[in-house]
């Protein structure tokens, strides 16, 4: 097993959230980012089921990763098997939460599928790999990038909803505004990179 | 059928463009665009794997179950987004080192999805090949202008060709990540009154067609 980074999981967690937020200083996730934030309450379901996922794929990804792929020496596969990694987790998610909490389920549901395809999920995973973290640093940075980015989808929905009765110019309305605002809000973020620098 | 490939090419270049109409897949790639090479590098993987992508599945489109439709479009993409890994750690290991997680991130970029989804599903492999070509190429374009612009203004360089003299002070903010977003807003924002403009304009000729001719300069 590769030497983990001298890191510890709890600083990693807190890192992950603000000085490295995966969506405004890795760009990941943008996507359905920007399609969701225009809705507060969407943006708080897809938020949750995003946390959830990251948390749990980095932690199987990691034992699927040094348990499996390594010892077998297919590393050239890495990205298919983790792909099918998440979307399995996906799916199970699905329909555990099916299963034991159908109200849940009705506000999740839709957002479960989209999430196959976040590259947030896949970043993250990504990001532990190459960054060689232990498993419970894994565990620690996947669910600290799924609440950094929860937190950032939360912020800019409701920035949104101030802006919607706004004069914007007619070039920028919708995407282009909701872009700057993210700017911004990766702006105001680089503020945080005093407090704890983590790589 | 020249003309018909050629539209398709103007389709994603320009009239569709995945950034400037479809606002897709800027995840991936936004994060190595404050290094013109590694943007210029990251585009040609993804017209690759989105071209080859889209052929593939397109031939196939008639074997596969619509109910694992997504798993396997996902699976086809990243067999090509592997090459391009492959590729790139033989050939060029430095920029690969650099780019890091990006090039494995090219398999959830939504433009790939989104033209197998979108074209390749419904048309045949030829003409999803020229689709994916185009719109990997449209979305090319915009990120290496983007590139440019942040490389040029943070580093005083292009392609690490230094441009101007000592005196340049490098802006810091272009080579952080809200500098990205900034850009991407300003080019759509661009892309967008041209687009209204063009529009008007034709609306204005149909108008000046109908009523009498509009008095000379005076």
């Amino acid at each position: 097993m590769p030497e983990a980074p001298l890191v510890s999981p709890l600083v990693l967690f807190f890192a992950s959230i603000l000085t490295s937020n995966i969506l405004l200083s890795n760009f990941l996730g943008t996507c359905s980012f920007i399609a969701i934030s225009k809705d507060w309450k969407s943006s708080f379901g897809l938020g949750l089921a995003v946390t959830f996922v990251i948390g749990l794929c980095a932690g199987i990804c990691w034992a699927v990763l040094y348990l499996v792929v390594i010892p077998l020496g297919i590393e050239y596969l890495s990205f298919v098997i983790f792909i099918i990694v998440i979307a399995a987790v996906v799916q199970v998610l699905e329909m555990v939460i099916d299963r034991f909490s159908p109200s849940l389920y009705m506000s999740l549901g839709i957002f479960l599928p989209l999430i196959t395809v976040n590259c947030a999920v896949l970043g993250a995973v990504l990001f532990m790999q190459i960054r060689k973290y232990d498993f419970i640093q894994s565990i620690a940075f996947g669910f600290g990038s799924g609440a950094g980015w929860w937190l950032a989808i939360m912020l800019l929905a409701a920035i949104r909803k101030r802006i919607e009765n706004n004069p914007v110019p007619a070039g920028l309305k919708g995407t282009g505004i909701t872009l700057i605002t993210i700017g911004f809000m990766a702006m105001a973020f680089i503020g945080f990179s005093g407090m704890i620098a983590v790589q | 059928m020249k003309g018909k490939n050629a539209a398709i090419m103007k389709e994603g270049l320009w009239t569709n463009n995945p950034i400037f109409v479809q606002v897709l897949g800027i995840c991936s790639t936004l994060a190595v665009t404050n290094n013109v090479r590694n943007t210029l590098i990251m585009a040609l993987g993804v017209t690759f794997a989105t071209a080859f992508g889209s052929l593939t599945l397109s031939a196939i489109k008639n074997l596969i179950p619509r109910k694992v439709r997504m798993i396997v479009q996902v699976l086809v993409l990243s067999f090509y987004v592997i090459l391009v890994d492959i590729v790139l750690r033989a050939y060029a290991p430095a920029i690969s080192k650099q780019l890091g997680p990006y090039v494995g991130l090219i398999i959830t970029n939504c433009i790939l999805m989104g033209r197998a989804e979108a074209y390749a599903a419904a048309n045949k492999p030829w003409p999803s090949f020229v689709d994916g070509v185009a719109n990997g190429l449209g979305y090319g374009a915009v990120l290496t202008a983007i590139a440019v612009a942040r490389e040029f203004l943070g580093f005083g360089s292009v392609l690490g060709l230094r441009l101007v003299g000592d005196w340049f002070t490098p802006w810091t903010i272009m080579i952080m990540a809200p500098s990205a977003f900034f850009l991407v807003a300003l080019a759509l924002w661009g892309s967008k009154s041209l687009g209204a403009r063009a529009e008007a304009k034709k609306k204005a000729a149909k108008a000046a067609a109908g009523a009498p001719a509009p008095a000379a300069k005076s």
